[in-house]
């Protein structure tokens, strides 16, 4: 009961002053978001599912400060990619800064349009996806999310876009507390791909809602920004139709605190499912992936990798959950979350689980932890290669899985190339 | 070109002596062998020189060409002409083979004040080179030693040493592991590279090897110790009679 009351304590201190944005198609989804998050209270690590990471500084009333980082020469995360940008800053839409929202076969809205204009098929996804993946774990931030944020786009994609919508999410204020929720919808045959990067302000709460139809395609790549006291959580929620494809990568090089769920439901038959990360964390880092597969349909294909690279203290968090219901067979689910500890002071925890209960599957996970080989370091060591060097090359060796996630040749090597700009910076 | 003198070696970790007093001089444009039991130390030696962490050299010299060797990292030795050619070659998960290659070839060209090689001249030469060791297109394309063959392996490791083009080079029983068609090409692929200002130190258990790659110079090692020096004979003689002569002579 104890625990109870500080929940809803700590629920009433973060609502102080907020009111629930009432006008348009959103507000029905808006109260029942906040009803389910009055009977959830905030998270704290007393839950089972926070118990790796303390959500405080999530939850609390007040963001922290965090100091705006510069990029220094660095060119822009997906500068060379052709993409249609959409700016945000602070966690507030910046038409300035922006392209117009214009690619054939895609609609692009905004949420903070809601009143306004009555966006059917939004009203069917928003909050809809996120309710569906409150059960069996409660994620309170997202109802939290739904309730109260008012920014955020609703894309739908009817045919195959031609180039990427890229959004950007830049820090300005040291002080902003923002929330993002998007909305994307990818209609039967309809193929799109969405980037984003960035850090999006001191503190982000992000949802998006994914719907993919039957046969839709949807590859997202992100990179959460560099800046380094910056705090995030953020909530993917997306439901697959049968021989539909989702694909998600998302890089994390900094960043005191990021907690990053994903709920995936396959709920035709035939369908894909690939979410993968690469984080990097040196000194004050606290990195958490808590992913949640769900296969309803048979024959479908799922996967998991995520990899870490841990110095100084570094914490890195994951939690993957599979779990494939009565009559999912020929289920393919494959998990694996690894970290490369690059010191005695980092620190990886793992929790992996199965739940199977169709007969006819085939599901492995993994988790490992380990130092770099000094064999293979000596190896390259003694063919010439200097010892930064080498251990760059076995850093991106260890991360290669992950990174070969991401389908698009320009867009895998930009990332690499960040990687590679982190380990040269971070060389003992 | 290698100068060894008195060199002792123990287990950084232990108190276990290995090497107890190596001398060894080998000049330019020689080939030496290095034959003895299990265990004596001939591996250790070659580490050693190459510069592998975990053994502590508690006295005497190792000097490439005039150059201290044992003050060096492993990759200064590897710029100064120094290559090992492993016993147990190692495996790279997720590092093509070519891009391990180019970056050592280009770091040791950097170091050396030369200019890297563009990607299309590496390719060139590094086919031509796999070729005449039969290495194929697909083993360039594989991690490091990856799924490799044992004689894969060993031939891999020539590969690397013809890109090198390094000055002294170690073979640890380069030749264990290969068939009989591979040990040809392997040593061709050592004496094309022979020439005066080339040395070799060739590991091997077996006289078969040395048919092919002719030293000049066959030492027995023993217990941390070079007991023995002769011509290409003493291989011989190991081969028919063991060592067991050899320890009860020192004796
Ligand atoms: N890192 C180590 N830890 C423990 N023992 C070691 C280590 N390195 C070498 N040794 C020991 O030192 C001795 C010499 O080993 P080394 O590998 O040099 O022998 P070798 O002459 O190459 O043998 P072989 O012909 O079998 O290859 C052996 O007894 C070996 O077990
Ligand atoms: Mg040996």
């Amino acid at each position: 009961m104890a625990v109870l009351a500080a929940k809803a304590n700590a629920l009433t201190a973060r609502l102080e002053g907020m009111s629930l944005p009432k006008d348009g198609w959103s507000a029905p989804a808006r109260k029942e978001a906040l009803a389910r998050l009055t009977e959830m209270g905030l998270p704290s690590k007393r839950d089972e599912y926070w118990r790796y990471t303390d959500p405080s500084t999530l939850t609390a009333s007040q963001a922290a400060k965090a100091a705006v980082f510069h990029a220094g020469d660095e060119p822009p995360v997906f500068d060379g990619v052709d993409r249609v940008k959409l700016v945000f800053v602070d966690g507030v839409f910046d038409p300035s800064q922006s392209d117009d929202p214009v690619l054939a076969g895609v609609e692009i809205t905004h949420l903070s349009d809601a009143g306004r204009a009555d966006i059917h098929w939004a009203r069917d996804l928003y909050g809809v996806l996120e309710a569906r993946g409150q059960n069996p774990v409660p994620r309170a931030l997202a109802a939290l999310n739904t309730a109260f944020s008012t920014q955020g786009l609703l894309i739908r994609a009817t045919a195959k876009a031609a180039r990427p919508i890229s959004l950007i999410y830049i820090h300005d204020s040291e002080g902003s507390d923002a929330m993002l929720h998007h909305c994307i919808k990818v209609e039967s045959g309809a193929e799109l791909t969405v980037l984003e990067n960035g850090p999006a302000a001191a503190r982000i709460n992000q949802v998006m809602e994914v719907d993919l139809a039957d046969g839709a395609r949807f590859h997202h790549i992100r990179a959460q920004g560099r800046d380094h006291e910056r705090r995030a959580v953020t909530h993917i929620f997306a439901r697959v139709g049968a021989g539909a494809l989702f694909k998600s990568f998302t890089l994390t090089a900094n960043g005191q605190m990021t907690r990053n769920e994903a709920v995936i439901e396959l709920i035709g038959d035939d369908g894909q499912a690939h979410i993968a990360g690469a984080a990097l964390g040196d000194g004050v880092f606290h990195h958490d992936d808590t992913i949640f597969i769900t296969h309803a349909g048979e024959r479908c294909e799922s996967r998991q990798v995520f990899k870490k690279v841990l110095k100084n203290g570094a914490v890195g968090v994951f939690q993957g959950k599979i779990l494939v219901k009565q009559g999912a067979q020929k289920t393919d689910g494959y998990q694996i979350s690894q970290s490369l500890l690059l010191d005695d002071d980092s620190q990886f925890l793992a929790k992996p689980e199965l739940e199977i209960y169709a007969d006819d599957v085939k599901c492995s996970h993994g988790s490992t932890s380990g130092a770099i080989d000094d064999t293979a370091l000596f190896y390259l060591q003694s063919r010439g290669v200097p010892k930064s060097t080498a251990q760059s090359l076995l850093v991106l060796a260890f991360l290669a899985e992950a990174i070969t996630e991401i389908e698009d040749e320009a867009i895998g090597d930009d990332i690499r190339s960040r990687l590679d700009g982190w380990l040269n910076r971070h060389e003992r | 070109m290698l100068e060894i003198k008195n060199l002792h070696v123990k287990l950084e970790e232990e108190d276990k002596v290995i090497l107890r007093g190596v001398d060894l001089s080998i000049k330019a444009g020689e080939v030496h062998a290095i034959m003895g039991p299990n265990g004596s130390g001939k591996s250790t030696l070659s580490y050693v020189l190459a510069g592998r962490d975990g053994y502590e050299v508690t006295e005497g010299s190792a000097n490439l060409q005039g150059q201290s060797l044992l003050d060096m990292e492993p990759e200064e030795r590897a710029a100064a002409g120094l290559f090992l050619a492993f016993q147990y070659p190692v495996e790279i998960p997720g590092v093509g083979n070519m891009t391990f290659l180019r970056t050592a070839v280009n770091a040791q060209r950097k170091s050396r004040g030369e200019e890297e090689l563009s990607a299309g001249d590496f390719l060139k030469i590094v086919r031509a080179k796999a070729k005449d060791l039969k290495i194929d297109a697909d083993m360039l394309k594989r991690p490091v030693n990856v799924g490799f063959s044992g004689g894969e392996k060993k031939r891999n490791e020539i590969l690397q040493m013809a890109m090198l083009e390094p000055k002294m080079c170690i073979l640890d029983e380069t030749d264990s592991g290969l068939d009989v068609d591979a040990m040809k090409l392997v040593s061709e692929g050592v004496n094309a590279l022979r020439d005066a200002g080339r040395s070799f130190l060739v590991i091997t258990h077996y006289q078969r090897l040395l048919d092919h790659i002719k030293p000049d110079v066959v030492h027995i090692m023993a217990a941390g110790r070079i007991i023995k020096t002769g011509g290409p004979e003493l291989a011989l003689e190991v081969e028919n009679n063991g060592y067991a002569d050899l320890l009860a002579e020192v004796k």
